[in-house]
C-alpha cells in the first residue's frame, strides 16, 4: 500500500536561480506528477510598448533576462529592421555573431556552475565561474558593461571592436579552451558526478517532439535542428552542424552543453577570420509599418520575437515566446517516475530562466 | 512575415490543429494582439526549419476551444492568454482560471 | 575508473595566489569604455530636453525657464541613450560608479544667464557700414 502525498517545491530553495513553484504529488519516495505554477516575477514588460517609443524598447528589451540579455536585445531589433527593410552593413552582422557566441559561452558555463553546485561540489562551481570572469571582463572590454551591453541599436550596432581587440580576445580563448578541456575530464569523467547524472530524467526522441521542446533539451534527445541554420547574422558564411546526442539523460545534457562551448570557440575562430572592414551602423528614418516574427537560438533554445507595428512610433505589440516557457512541459514530463532527490538535478537541466519565461 | 499565414475562422481551428499534428509538426507558440474590434490570435507550428502561422480573427466574447488535447504543451499558452487578455477558451486541460500569474488587476492588457 | 580528476586542480589552487582581489583596499583599474555615470558640460548645453524625452528610466529632468539640467543618479540605467542623442555633444559616459548610498540623489547643474548680445550686433553692423 503507497500513500501520496503532495510536497511543495519551490519558491525559494537554494538549488533554484530563480523563484518557480511545483506541487510534487508523491508515492513513498517516487514523484508520480508535477504541477507547475509561474509567475512570482512578471513584470508585465510587453504592456512597456504602450509608454517606450520603438527605438527606446531595445533597452527595455534586453534587461528581460540578465544571462540571455544580448541575444533579446538583438532579436528585437532584427525583428523591427526586417519590418523597416533595413539592411545592416555586414561588419554590423559579424560583430553580432561575435557577441552573441561569446554570450552563449558565457551562459553554459554559468549553467555549469550551477549545475556542480547543485549537486555539492563546491569546488567545480568556483573554477567554472573562475573561468566566466574572464569572458565578463572581455565583454566590459569592449560593449562597456559585464551583463547588459546596450550596444545593439535599429539600424546596426554602437560600438565596434578593432581588429586588435579582436586578435587579442582570440588569444584569450586559446587560454581558456586548454583550462576548459581540464575541467572537462571532472564534468564527464568523474565517478561521484556521473552517478548523479546517468540514467536520471530520461526523454524519448517522440516524446521530445510531441511536447515541442526546444534548445539542447532536445538536441540532447535525438533531433538535429538548430534555430542557427535559419541564416540570420553572420551564420549562413560560418560552417557548423548541430549538436546532438541519442541517450537523452542528463549526462547527454550536460555532454551536449559543454561540446558547444567547444563549438562556439570555432564559430568565434572563422568569424574573426572573415570579418570584413567598413561602418558598423546605418542611419534609420520613419516609422516602422507591418509586421514580422523572427527566430532566433539562444543559449537555451529557440526564442520567438513577434513585432507589429502600425507607422506611429509606438508598436501595436511585442511579444517574446522565450526557449524555457517552450521546455516546461518538457520537464513535467522528464519529472515522471524520477526519485525526490533527483528533482533539483533535473530542473537544472533545462536551464531554467524564469525571469525570461515571466517578463 | 516569417513562414507562411493560413487565415481561418474560429470553427476551423481544431480541424486545423488535427491536421498539423497528422502532418508531423510541432506547436512553437500561441500570441493574442488586441484591436478595436476583438482579438487576433496567431497559432505558429514548425516542422523541421518551416514555420507555418494560422491567423484568427474573434470579438471580444467568442468563445474557442482549446487545442490542448492535441498539442499537450497548449495549455500554458493558452493560459497565459486568458489571464492577460480575458480571452475566452473552454476545455483546456489544466485550467488555472485566470490565476497563472497572480496579478492584481485582472486582464490587464484587454 | 577516474576517482579524482579534480586532484591536480585543486592541488594547483592550494599553491597559487587567490584570484581575488582585496577590495576596497586594492582599487579596481575599469576599462575605457565602462559606462560609469553621465557628465555633463553645462557650458555648451542649449537645454533643449532631447536628453529629457530620449530617456528611458525617466532620470533626466530639464528646466529651461529656471536654466537647471538635473540628473537622479540611482535612476540612471547608464544606457548611454541620452549621450547620443544630445545635439551639442555635451553630455559624456565617465567610467566611475556612483557609490552605494542610504538615499537617492538628485544632481543639478545650472546654466549661468547669458551675457547681453548687444555690443556685437552693433560692431558688426558699425563694419558692415564701414565695408
Amino acid at each position: 500500500m503507497s500513500t501520496r502525498s503532495i510536497v511543495p517545491f519551490g519558491p525559494q530553495h537554494p538549488v533554484l536561480p530563480e523563484p518557480i513553484h511545483l506541487d510534487l504529488v508523491l508515492e513513498d519516495e517516487r514523484v508520480v506528477e508535477a504541477v507547475p505554477s509561474i509567475g512570482f516575477i512578471h513584470r508585465g514588460l510587453e504592456k512597456l510598448v504602450e509608454k517606450k517609443d520603438f527605438n527606446e524598447y531595445v533597452y527595455v528589451a534586453e534587461r528581460i533576462c540578465g544571462i540571455c540579455s544580448f541575444m533579446h536585445g538583438m532579436g528585437y531589433c532584427e525583428a523591427v529592421e526586417h519590418v523597416m527593410n533595413v539592411e545592416i552593413p555586414d561588419r554590423a552582422k559579424y560583430l553580432r555573431t561575435i557577441w552573441s557566441e561569446m554570450s552563449r559561452i558565457h551562459s553554459h558555463l554559468l549553467w555549469l556552475g550551477l549545475l556542480a553546485d547543485a549537486f555539492g561540489f563546491e569546488s567545480l562551481f568556483m573554477q567554472s565561474w573562475r573561468m566566466r570572469e574572464k569572458i565578463l571582463d572581455m565583454f566590459e572590454y569592449s560593449t562597456g558593461g559585464r551583463v547588459i551591453f546596450s550596444v545593439n541599436k535599429i539600424g546596426g550596432e554602437l560600438k565596434d571592436m578593432p581588429n586588435d581587440m579582436l586578435n587579442s580576445f582570440l588569444s584569450m580563448f586559446n587560454d581558456m579552451e586548454k583550462e576548459l578541456k581540464t575541467l572537462t575530464k571532472t564534468f564527464l569523467g568523474d565517478y561521484a558526478v556521473n552517478s548523479r547524472l546517468k540514467d536520471v530524467g530520461f526523454l524519448t526522441k517522440q516524446q521530445a517532439h510531441d511536447l515541442g521542446t526546444v534548445g539542447p533539451f532536445m538536441r540532447s534527445s535525438g533531433i538535429a535542428l538548430d534555430t542557427r541554420k535559419l541564416g540570420y547574422a553572420a551564420y549562413p558564411n560560418i560552417d557548423f552542424e548541430p549538436i546532438t546526442s541519442t541517450v537523452g539523460d542528463s549526462y547527454a545534457r550536460t555532454d551536449v552543453r559543454i561540446h558547444e562551448i567547444f563549438q562556439s570557440f570555432d564559430i568565434i575562430r572563422q568569424a574573426v577570420a572573415k570579418i570584413p572592414n567598413g561602418e558598423v551602423s546605418v542611419p534609420v528614418k520613419g516609422f516602422p509599418n507591418g509586421e514580422y516574427m523572427m527566430r532566433v537560438e539562444q543559449p537555451r533554445g529557440e526564442a520567438v520575437y513577434y513585432v507589429k507595428a502600425n507607422g506611429t512610433k509606438f508598436l501595436d505589440r511585442v511579444r517574446v515566446r522565450t526557449p524555457t516557457f517552450a521546455n516546461l512541459p518538457g520537464m513535467l514530463e522528464t519529472l515522471k517516475g524520477c526519485q525526490l532527490a533527483d528533482v533539483p538535478i533535473l530542473i537544472l537541466t533545462i536551464d531554467p530562466c524564469i525571469s525570461c519565461t515571466e517578463r | 512575415m516569417d513562414g507562411q499565414i493560413l487565415s481561418i475562422g474560429p470553427g476551423d481551428l481544431v480541424s486545423g490543429a488535427l491536421q498539423m499534428k497528422h502532418d508531423g509538426y510541432r506547436l512553437v507558440q500561441i500570441c493574442a494582439i488586441r484591436t478595436k474590434t476583438g482579438f487576433e490570435l496567431y497559432y505558429s507550428f514548425a516542422k523541421e526549419y518551416n514555420l507555418v502561422n494560422m491567423h484568427l480573427e474573434i470579438a471580444d466574447d467568442t468563445e474557442i476551444t482549446s487545442i490542448s488535447n492535441i498539442f499537450e504543451p497548449a495549455f500554458l499558452y493558452e493560459n497565459e492568454i486568458v489571464d492577460l487578455f480575458g480571452v475566452k477558451i473552454k476545455l483546456i486541460t489544466l485550467d488555472y482560471k485566470g490565476n497563472l500569474y497572480r496579478i492584481e488587476k485582472k486582464t490587464p492588457f484587454k | 575508473m577516474n576517482m579524482m580528476p579534480f586532484t591536480k586542480t585543486a592541488l594547483k589552487n592550494l599553491f597559487s595566489k587567490p584570484a581575488t582581489r582585496m577590495y576596497p583596499q586594492q582599487a579596481r583599474k575599469y576599462p575605457q569604455r565602462t559606462r560609469g555615470h553621465i557628465e555633463i558640460n553645462i557650458d555648451t548645453c542649449i537645454l533643449c530636453g532631447i536628453c529629457s524625452k530620449k530617456c528611458p528610466a525617466d532620470a533626466i529632468t530639464v528646466d529651461r525657464a529656471g536654466r537647471t539640467w538635473s540628473i537622479e543618479r540611482f535612476g540612471c540605467i547608464q544606457c548611454g541613450y541620452c549621450v547620443e542623442s544630445c545635439p551639442k555633444k555635451s553630455l559624456s559616459m565617465l567610467q566611475d560608479y556612483t557609490q552605494p548610498a542610504g538615499q537617492k540623489r538628485i544632481d543639478t547643474f545650472e546654466k549661468p544667464p547669458e551675457p547681453p548680445k548687444e555690443p556685437v550686433v552693433s560692431e558688426q553692423k558699425e563694419a558692415e557700414k564701414n565695408a
